[in-house]
């Protein structure tokens, strides 16, 4: 397949998650209820989907994400787990050999480490070592990232670490619009989903969502904001600064284009490549640390594949290579708006 | 020394000494001959097929290799209790379960000769293959059973782990949520004594593995594993309890590892030979055969026809394993997703580019 197929491809894509049909069902809401109506429309029509974690049952999880379904959908779709995050882990892997999709989900994921055995040896492989016989079709979620005051272990971005991890794929939402169609096809997606909650945005603002039931896909990024100057590529929580440095930079007279890479795994390098090729620039922006972010596979890939798109060396503006702090000194690990925008500036005066 | 049972104040089920002869009231099904002549067989061919597969290895045929040697009694007896839409989650030493449900001789060689196509098993398609990290199928398990649970279907999980693996979280994690949730589900101790070098005495202060159940609410049972009347018997009882939905059993089955951990150990660094010469006498194959001969079921003329006719079936398998046709370099790629991702298009290329290089 050559490139431009590909780009081509990717776009129609695009063009048809815009274009669908809607059923009127649209309503002003959060991310964090987004995620909500996704898994209860998904219990709604799939008897195959189940929900379990910590706290999810009369409680609603810790984030209310999981708020009334047990309620509706009965003890035996919406268990109550002990506080084992391994054993989440195996029990979710377990249903799903047996047909079911379960969604697990993880309270933060700075609890999820001593489900990686798990996540890495045997769901991410358990397609690939039984020639397909058995699967996986399971979602983990977990809320990640930081910025709401929580304590130590609650405030983690480490995505890269399931992105690293081939047979897996993981996926960030950045709006209620998108937490609502990527988790509808996180739970039907026939491979295990790392789908990581930006609880940051979760109610950050409220969006008119169309509680049609209709997924988005999870091998595409989403173009947000179109420009000429610079790109810039985020996702997560810090598509917030990143659309806010967008809007600063058009009244300084640069036209920035947002991508929201959404799926960090697969990566759709195509639409930030197309977008480089009119851009010529490129920032990228995450909460993780730096060495070894998706930010720098991300940096690879355009050096690999679009070197010649580039005017200007690429930036990266992310969290600093250290532990996240104690809330009180958070916002001084977070990218800020103006470190965006500086980079960006940055990267239009080389050329 | 360590012996394969040593003395405890918790009850062992057994029924036949070590020369086959009964010690207990034996089960009905004990007075005719089928269900025995099954197992003896399914045992010796375990055997068989285990000696064969060494040889492979020592001669570079295979790679890696753990031995049951010594502990065929439990896999058999579990992989025969199982009805067949039942599911078994196994871990890296049951090959005689595996065998015992179906799985063919030609993907037990392919498995442990590296090729993936070994876990494609073409009978029993819902069970698992073997876990070669320690005690995380006893989860995986759990949650087969959950879903059996969740669409209230009568069947039962069987899942096994060594000694070793009753040290891990895994394994508290399961027995705890088997408890809670009253899962389906029969847990397996083979308990050969030895995690590699690390024998029993110093993996765990309980007095035995079946007292381990206690914590999680669920019943704790320890049996003869070289005895197969009394596994027969524990495991049917456990399975009768998971099908009529009242929970979940740890069954503690003492054996005693024979041989090395694997191909690759040498259990010569940190144990006597004289041990181990000390627990050939409780051997569960040997003690099956007494029993056979002494209701007058198994003859000499029996037996070696049967290994001549198993020598047959291992030697055609083998034949099969060595002329298999080789995966394509890109089949490593190709069973990672449901579709395969755009972006690893061109890895794939690569490596048909490349082609072999076998």
């Amino acid at each position: 397949m050559n490139p431009t197929q590909i780009y081509n491809s990717n776009q129609l894509k695009i063009n048809e998650a815009a274009n669908t049909p809607k059923i009127d069902d649209i309503q002003t809401i959060t991310l964090v209820e987004a995620v909500n109506h996704a898994l209860t429309h998904a219990l709604e029509s799939d008897p195959d989907v189940v929900v379990l974690g910590e706290d999810v049952g009369a409680n609603g999880g810790v984030f209310r994400a999981t708020d009334r379904l047990q309620e509706k959908f009965g003890i035996r779709r919406v268990m109550d787990t002990p506080l084992a995050e391994a054993l989440i882990a195996g029990v979710a892997i377990g249903m799903s050999t047996q047909g079911l999709k379960p969604v697990a989900e993880f309270q933060f994921l700075g609890f999820i480490y001593a489900a990686m055995e798990h996540i890495i040896s045997h769901a991410a492989r358990m397609r690939h070592r039984t020639r397909g016989r058995l699967t996986c079709p399971l979602v983990f979620r977990a809320p990640f990232g930081g910025g709401i005051h929580a304590p130590e272990h609650h405030s983690e971005s480490t995505e890269a670490l399931f992105a690293h991890i081939p047979g897996l794929k993981v996926v960030i939402p950045s709006s209620p619009t998108r937490a609502y169609g990527l988790l509808l096809s996180a739970i039907q997606s026939p491979d295990p989903v790392v789908f990581l909650e930006p609880k940051r945005i979760y109610r950050a603002t409220k969006q008119p969502v169309n509680l049609n039931g209709k997924p988005l896909p999870l091998d595409t990024c989403f173009t947000l904001r179109e420009g000429t100057d610079v790109t810039l590529v985020s996702w997560g929580a810090m598509i917030m600064e990143t659309q806010q440095a967008a809007a600063e930079l058009e009244q300084q007279g640069i036209s920035a284009e947002v991508i929201d890479v959404a799926s960090i795994k697969p990566l759709d390098m195509n639409t930030i490549l197309y977008s480089l090729e009119k851009t010529g620039r490129c920032v990228i922006i995450h909460e993780a640390a730096k060495t070894c972010g998706v930010g720098a596979e991300i940096s690879a890939r355009i050096a690999e594949q679009g070197l010649m798109s580039l005017l200007a060396p690429i930036k990266r503006v992310t969290g600093f290579d250290t532990i996240m702090p104690y809330y009180k000194n958070e916002m001084h690990y977070l990218p800020r708006v103006e470190d965006i925008v500086n980079a960006a500036k940055e990267t239009m005066q080389y050329s | 020394m360590t012996l394969y049972a040593p003395p405890s104040k918790h009850q062992l089920v057994r029924m036949i000494d070590n020369d086959g002869m009964p010690i207990a009231d034996l089960p009905e099904s004990a007075t005719t001959p089928d269900k025995w002549l099954r197992y003896y067989k399914q045992m010796v061919l375990s055997r068989m097929l285990d000696q064969k597969i060494i040889a492979l290895q020592r001669t570079g045929q295979l790679g890696t290799y753990p031995s049951c040697l010594g502990q065929e009694a439990i896999g058999t007896v579990m992989g025969m209790s199982l009805k067949q839409e039942d599911v078994l989650v196994p871990y890296y030493r049951d090959q005689a379960a595996q065998l015992a449900r179906g799985v063919s001789i030609e993907e037990l060689l392919l498995y442990w000769g590296g090729d993936e196509r070994g876990c494609d098993f073409k009978q029993c398609r819902e069970d698992f293959p073997v876990a070669v990290p320690i005690a995380t199928q006893i989860t995986h398990a759990a949650g087969v059973a959950s879903a059996f649970k969740v669409r209230k279907q009568s069947k039962a999980v069987i899942t096994s782990c060594g000694d070793g693996a009753t040290s891990r979280g895994d394994f508290y994690e399961s027995l705890n949520l088997a408890g809670v949730w009253q899962l389906p589900l029969v847990i397996i101790v083979n308990n050969n004594q030895w995690a590699i070098s690390v024998p029993i005495e110093i993996q765990t202060a309980a007095e035995t593995i079946a007292h381990k159940a206690q914590a999680a609410g669920i019943e704790g049972i320890r049996v003869d594993g070289n005895d197969a009347l009394a596994l027969d018997t524990t495991i049917a009882s456990a399975l009768e309890k998971a099908y009529a939905g009242k929970g979940a059993t740890l069954i503690e089955a003492v054996s005693y590892r024979l041989t090395d951990h694997t191909t690759a150990d040498d259990a010569s660094r940190y144990r006597s030979h004289s041990d181990v010469k000390a627990n050939w006498q409780y051997e569960p194959i040997k003690r099956l055969r007494q029993f056979l001969l002494h209701q007058q079921w198994w003859n000499e003329t029996k037996e070696k026809a049967l290994v001549e006719q198993f020598k047959l079936e291992i030697d055609a398998a083998v034949e099969i394993y060595l002329n298999y046709p080789k995966q394509s370099p890109e089949a490593m790629i190709d069973y990672l997703y449901s579709e395969l991702p755009v972006e690893l298009y061109d890895q794939r290329n690569q490596l048909i580019q490349r082609g072999g290089a076998s």
